[in-house]
């Protein structure tokens, strides 16, 4: 399958990859490892006619500490999160999160950023993100903005990132109480649930994705666990429009929701 | 768009549309035919090569983005008429039946033995999540990855 005809530029800068979203509007689009995005465009799913490629763009592949923060570069792959001392370290659920993407070959290659941008309903990093409380960096014409991981997923495969703005970094708290936890569609290893966990005290943050059409932060759950422990898992759908498809249907997608959001209150 | 790469040693230069894949570059243009297109869409592993030593699917890379890059396929792996550890291992303990999925196996286990150069059989297993055989049942690519991990590490 070969995609449709496109004209690709290797961008050398931030500021020059915001200048040709910039131009080309809705008829471009960013690159970076290019594995959700150029399987749409195989497809013809997706038909830019111009691709901007960022992967080049020094500062953007590199994992920090700042302060209480761990500073992870749009254009990290799932790989070099795997592989991390620091994530490992301070942010291990990212990294437990890193490695149930996909295959060696596909974390060699996809990054944070791309995935997030992407936002696939079954993706594994909007649960992280989510319950972790993490910010998303985003530059655009108008300069630089945060947005919290609870403003960003807006719907399937839709976030909110402006047209002329791309993602550059993605600022998550230390964590070091919180895990990961996933049931695998068995062919393409995308989340049919995944359940992320954060603990604070007798507090908790819970992100789901895979269950709803967009991820989410289950605040029944987060709500009802002072009082129910681990049972407050029954919640794990309460107001939440369950997805159904030949992987699972509502009925049994909600039954996972529950049973992974119990497992990793548990863990 | 005119790309330059190291391929097993030796420097391409081509004009190359930006829609043609990677792979579809090798076989077709430099005739490196040795990596194969399954899937054609990132699930089977057959296309699998390596890029500045990173084991990838060249089917879901378009050869311009990694223009400049090095490229190791499978054809680059033996010594000569010497074969690679891997390759060896596959030999000795009938790693393959119909061949599809060896190019891309030698080039995952590459992979995997050079982040892990002890893996035990389940991390052999794990590492393989994303190459496909449909001759073997895998068991025997477990033990040919297992003799190159001996030999290797002799």
């Amino acid at each position: 399958m070969i995609p449709a005809k496109f004209d690709y530029i290797k961008a050398s800068s931030v500021q020059e990859a915001i200048g040709l979203l910039d131009e080309h509007g809705f008829d471009a689009k960013i690159v970076s490892g290019g594995h959700s995005l150029i399987p749409a465009m195989k497809l013809r799913l997706s038909r830019p006619e111009v691709l901007i490629d960022i992967s080049g763009i020094s500062g953007m592949n590199t994992i920090t500490e700042e302060g209480n923060e761990i500073v992870i570069g749009a254009s990290c792959t799932h790989a070099d999160i795997v592989k991390s001392d620091l994530v490992n370290a301070k942010l291990n659920m990212l990294a437990q999160t890193a490695k149930c993407i996909g295959d060696i070959q596909v974390r060699n290659r996809g990054t944070i950023g791309g995935s997030l941008a992407h936002a696939d309903p079954s993706a594994d990093y909007p649960a992280t993100v989510l319950a972790c409380d993490a910010t998303i960096v985003v530059e655009g014409k108008e300069g630089s903005r945060s947005i919290a991981a609870t403003d960003f997923f807006l719907g399937i495969f839709t976030t909110a990132l402006a047209e002329d703005e791309l993602i550059t970094a993605i600022r998550f708290p230390k964590v070091t109480t919180g895990n990961y936890q996933k049931f695998f569609q068995s062919a393409s290893r995308f989340a049919v649930v995944g359940v992320a966990v954060v603990k604070e005290g007798d507090a908790v943050k819970v992100g789901v994705t895979g269950v709803s059409d967009t991820p989410y932060r289950a605040t029944a759950v987060e709500n009802a666990y002072a009082a129910e422990g681990s049972k407050a898992a029954e919640h794990a759908t309460d107001g939440v429009e369950v997805m159904s498809d030949h992987f699972a249907d509502e009925e049994y997608r909600t039954h996972l929701a529950k049973v992974f959001v119990k497992k990793a209150l548990e863990a | 768009m005119q790309i330059t790469m190291k391929i097993n040693g030796q420097t391409y230069s081509h004009d190359v549309e930006p829609r043609i894949s990677l792979a579809q570059y090798l076989r077709e243009t430099v005739d490196l035919t040795g990596t194969h297109i399954g899937c054609d869409t990132s699930g089977c592993g057959a296309c699998t090569v390596h890029v500045d030593g990173a084991a990838v699917k060249s089917c879901t890379l378009l050869a311009v983005q990694v223009n400049g890059s090095e490229i190791t396929t499978i054809e680059g792996m033996a010594n000569g008429s010497e074969l690679h550890p891997i390759q060896e291992g596959f030999k000795e303990h009938h790693g393959l039946q119909c061949g599809f999925c060896t190019p891309g196996m030698v080039m995952t286990a590459a992979d995997i033995l050079k982040n892990n150069p002890n893996p035990s059989e389940a991390e052999i297993r794990e590492g393989l999540e994303g190459n496909f055989c449909r001759c073997t049942g895998y068991h025997n690519i477990v033990k040919s990855i297992q003799h190159a991990a001996e030999k290797l590490n002799a």
